[in-house]
């Protein structure tokens, strides 16, 4: 069931450090791993010039080393941070959610244009099982809304299914079509329901997400699934399934860890770059969504909630995701920060 | 890393004399290498032979122990890059930094604050390891006043003073401790030296360069100095996380002893950084004993929680033992619910019901220690183990009622539930832990 050993390294030569005489100051030499391989680049979103309407384009991954260790590789494209929007108000967030997004919530529009203010990279537009009045989602509203985000601002988007293998497949279908050309990256792609998307995305020129629960070799399993019905291996990323802080959290680093290894030493299916979605994760947790009657050891709730975001965020940083996706403005600006203070 | 008996015979003499008692050079470095027999035997081994033999067999990063009044802290001792190769084996040290130009008061209630500072996370008590005293004042009074305010707390110390005799002075008030001095660099390394040797402590080294601090630790070492941490100086981000990994990779990988010691941070001392987000990349990434400038619970709990769960044995996932499990007291007419015996899964869902004051009983199966979701993906929760789980509990017996609530995330289970537990009826819970109390509240008719 393993895979080749991750953590293996390809050491440069040891060069014995030169013997020490009293002026001469020593030079250590320091063990440099020489991959084989490298992450494959993916690319989101199209300009008028490549037939979308985007007014830029995003790409990821590249990377000939592990997180920020540009001593021994190149990291060509530093992680990019999404914010979730939703295609109406959800019932169910965070209070704090509510707080600071506000009334643009109410329309897609508005929360895209808010989204983008607040500095995402890209869009993440999930979409809701039901309309407002409880009626199930359909294809109309779908149109209308990916319409409307994709006119209120020209960031790449990405549009996820409700998460449910029928609805996924109904809903997210006439949003490819509707955004034909504009290079988006669909989900969710699971080992159970994958195909209707995977057609979709083919033929309308869209990357898809293929998420799978921690495991490495299910990762690299569905990489293959995806790629044997022809979509070209530069319009897939994975998404391990990471837990929040206290939640779960290690086991997806560690899953990501050990895919990120095994892309370096050349292992071709898990070559892709990774998306996670701790804003989703971490605010779904008690710690983000309740602030009374919990322990006075948690702390201040608003600053608690958004470190718990951050935190899990940070850590994810460095176990190689490319792409987060978070609700709260804040923790982007905060692990964005980070990012900045490891690539310069 | 241990050598094997080849290896070892390399490095003795090779003349079989028989004088170490074996038959021959290799026969006694088998029985080395299995421990059956001490290298002192020999009497012609090299001093050459004889160090690298000794510095073969003690672990790549050095352990070092710090001690308070009780109160214990050890670190180092790491033997992976990565958690998934084996595990990280002692969590970094969270230390609170305390200065002497504050006024006593203030600094003896700081430390008594934060000492008994104290979050449960799965059933496990975390709190603050220790506090880093620093003497801004230059003052020796003023610094062992300092000290002795916070010592009062009981817990590990760092000791900060730029002056040996500073540090002299703060270490005597807490001897019989065993706290960090920091520092010794090239200006001062021979009276450091000399204050760790009469204190008996552990003395940090700083140095801006890997090779100005080999060159110190070496002379350090040279002069009777054996338990030292080292302080890179690497403040930003971009530089903490490439020195710590490459300190950490020529412990490993070259067995480099002059770098062969933990590594201590300053999280909030860069320009304009996040000092939280700072502590939480360096908790990730090598750190050994992390100085953080202010006392915050909403930045300690989920940086506590970040350290346990990096630091958990990845062969170890947490788990409860499996069974049924009684809430708040439950009568005949309680819920009864099924879950499985992950422990973070267990105590969210525990934590939700006795907390809101719901009488339940609780049935937990055996996951193999996995969550709802990945249990059920891995085949290891489904509708027979679930049947078993309840048989087997005798829950029948004790209710007067026959529902059961499943978690909202196994929900398609439903159907297949009635069928195997005739005349049960299947609710279908939420997905969240948090959710459960509304849900009850909602559901539940008694």
């Amino acid at each position: 069931m393993i895979l080749n050993r991750p953590g293996e390294p390809r050491h440069s030569a040891v060069v014995p450090l030169r013997p020490r005489e009293t002026n001469l100051p020593m030079v250590i030499e320091i063990p440099k791993e020489k991959w084989s391989g490298k992450v494959r680049e993916a690319t989101l979103g199209a300009t008028s010039a490549e037939g979308g309407t985007r007014t830029r384009t995003l790409t990821i991954g590249g990377q000939s080393a592990m997180p920020f260790l540009n001593f021994e590789g190149a990291i060509p494209h530093a992680p990019v941070f999404a914010l979730e929007i939703k295609d109406r108000k959800p019932a169910d967030w965070s209070p704090l959610l509510y707080d600071v997004w506000g009334d643009a919530m109410k329309n897609p529009g508005d929360w895209a244009r808010a989204a983008e203010a607040a500095g995402a990279d890209l869009i993440v537009l999930t979409l809701s099982l039901t309309l407002a009045d409880g009626q199930p989602n359909g294809p109309e509203n779908v149109r209308s809304v990916v319409r409307q985000v994709l006119k209120s601002s020209g960031l790449p988007l990405a549009v996820f299914g409700p998460g449910q293998a029928e609805s996924d497949n109904e809903l997210i279908v006439p949003a490819s079509e509707e955004a034909k050309g504009e290079r988006l990256l669909l989900g969710i792609c699971e080992d159970k329901n994958y195909r209707t998307i995977v057609a979709s995305a083919m033929a309308n020129g869209h990357a898809v997400n293929s998420r799978t629960p921690m495991d490495v070799n299910l990762a690299k399993q569905l990489v293959i699934l995806i790629h044997d019905m022809g979509l070209p291996l530069e319009r897939i990323t994975m998404d391990p399934s990471t837990g929040a802080l206290a939640y779960g959290i290690e086991y997806g680093y560690s899953v990501m860890e050990r895919l990120r290894l095994a892309a370096l030493q050349g292992d071709s299916m898990t070559q892709q770059p990774i998306l996670v979605t701790p804003g989703e994760e971490s605010w779904k947790v008690k710690e983000s969504r309740v602030g009374e009657g919990v322990p006075e050891s948690w702390g201040d709730w608003k600053r608690r909630a958004i470190n718990w975001e951050t935190f899990t965020a940070a850590a994810l940083v460095h176990s190689g995701a490319d792409i987060l996706v978070l609700r709260h403005p804040e923790s982007l600006a905060r692990v964005r920060a980070m990012v900045k203070g490891l690539t310069g | 890393m241990p050598l094997t008996g080849l290896q070892i015979y390399k490095l003795l003499p090779q003349t079989n004399c028989k004088e170490c008692g074996s038959p021959t050079c290799l026969a006694f470095a088998m029985k080395l290498a299995a421990k059956q027999a001490e290298l002192t035997a020999c009497p012609y081994v090299s001093e050459t032979s004889k160090s690298q033999l000794e510095s073969a067999s003690s672990p790549p990063i050095r352990l070092i122990t710090l001690a308070g009044d009780g109160t214990k802290l050890e670190v180092g001792n790491e033997t992976v890059m990565f958690r998934h190769e084996k595990t990280f084996y002692h969590k970094p040290g969270i230390f609170i930094r305390l200065k002497d130009s504050q006024d006593l008061e203030s600094i003896r209630a700081g430390a008594a604050t934060a000492s008994a500072y104290s979050v449960d996370y799965v059933g496990i008590k975390l709190g603050v390891d220790g506090f880093a005293v620093e003497s801004v004042s230059g003052d020796r009074a003023r610094f062992a006043a300092a000290v002795g305010a916070v010592a009062a707390a009981k817990n590990p110390l760092i000791l900060m003073a730029a002056d040996p005799a500073v540090l002299a002075e703060g270490a005597k008030v807490v001897a019989g401790t065993r706290p960090l001095l920091y520092a010794a660099d090239e200006t001062n390394w021979q009276q450091m030296a000399e204050v760790a040797k009469s204190t008996k402590a552990p003395l940090a080294v700083k140095a801006e360069s890997l090779e100005k601090l080999a060159d110190l630790t070496e002379k350090l070492q040279k002069a009777g100095v054996e338990d030292l941490v080292l302080d890179p100086l690497a403040r930003g981000s971009s530089a903490s996380l490439t020195i710590l990994t490459q300190i950490r990779r020529l412990a490993l990988k070259k067995n480099y002893r002059p770098l062969g010691y933990p590594v201590m941070v300053f999280p909030g001392e860069a320009e304009g950084v996040d000092e939280a987000v700072m502590a939480a990349q360096q908790i990730a990434k090598y750190a050994g004993f992390v100085v953080i400038n202010s006392f915050d619970p909403a930045v300690l709990y989920p940086l506590l929680v970040l350290r346990e769960n990096l630091y958990t044995d990845p062969q170890k996932p947490i788990q409860v033992q499996p069974g049924l499990f009684e809430i708040n007291a439950p009568t005949a007419d309680a819920p009864v619910m099924v879950t499985t015996n992950f422990s973070i899964t267990y105590f969210a869902v525990n934590n939700e019901v006795e907390g809101a004051g719901w009488p339940a009983w609780l049935i937990v199966t055996d996951a193999d220690g996995m969550s709802v979701l990945t249990a059920w993906a891995a085949g290891k929760l489904d509708s027979d183990r679930i049947v078993k789980a309840i048989k087997a509990c005798s829950i029948e017996s004790k209710i007067n009622h026959k529902r059961l609530i499943i978690p909202g995330q196994v929900a398609i289970l439903s159907g297949e539930l009635e069928e195997g537990l005739e005349g049960w009826e299947i609710m279908v819970g939420p997905k969240e832990a948090v959710d459960i109390p509304a849900y009850l509240k909602a559901a539940w008719k008694h």
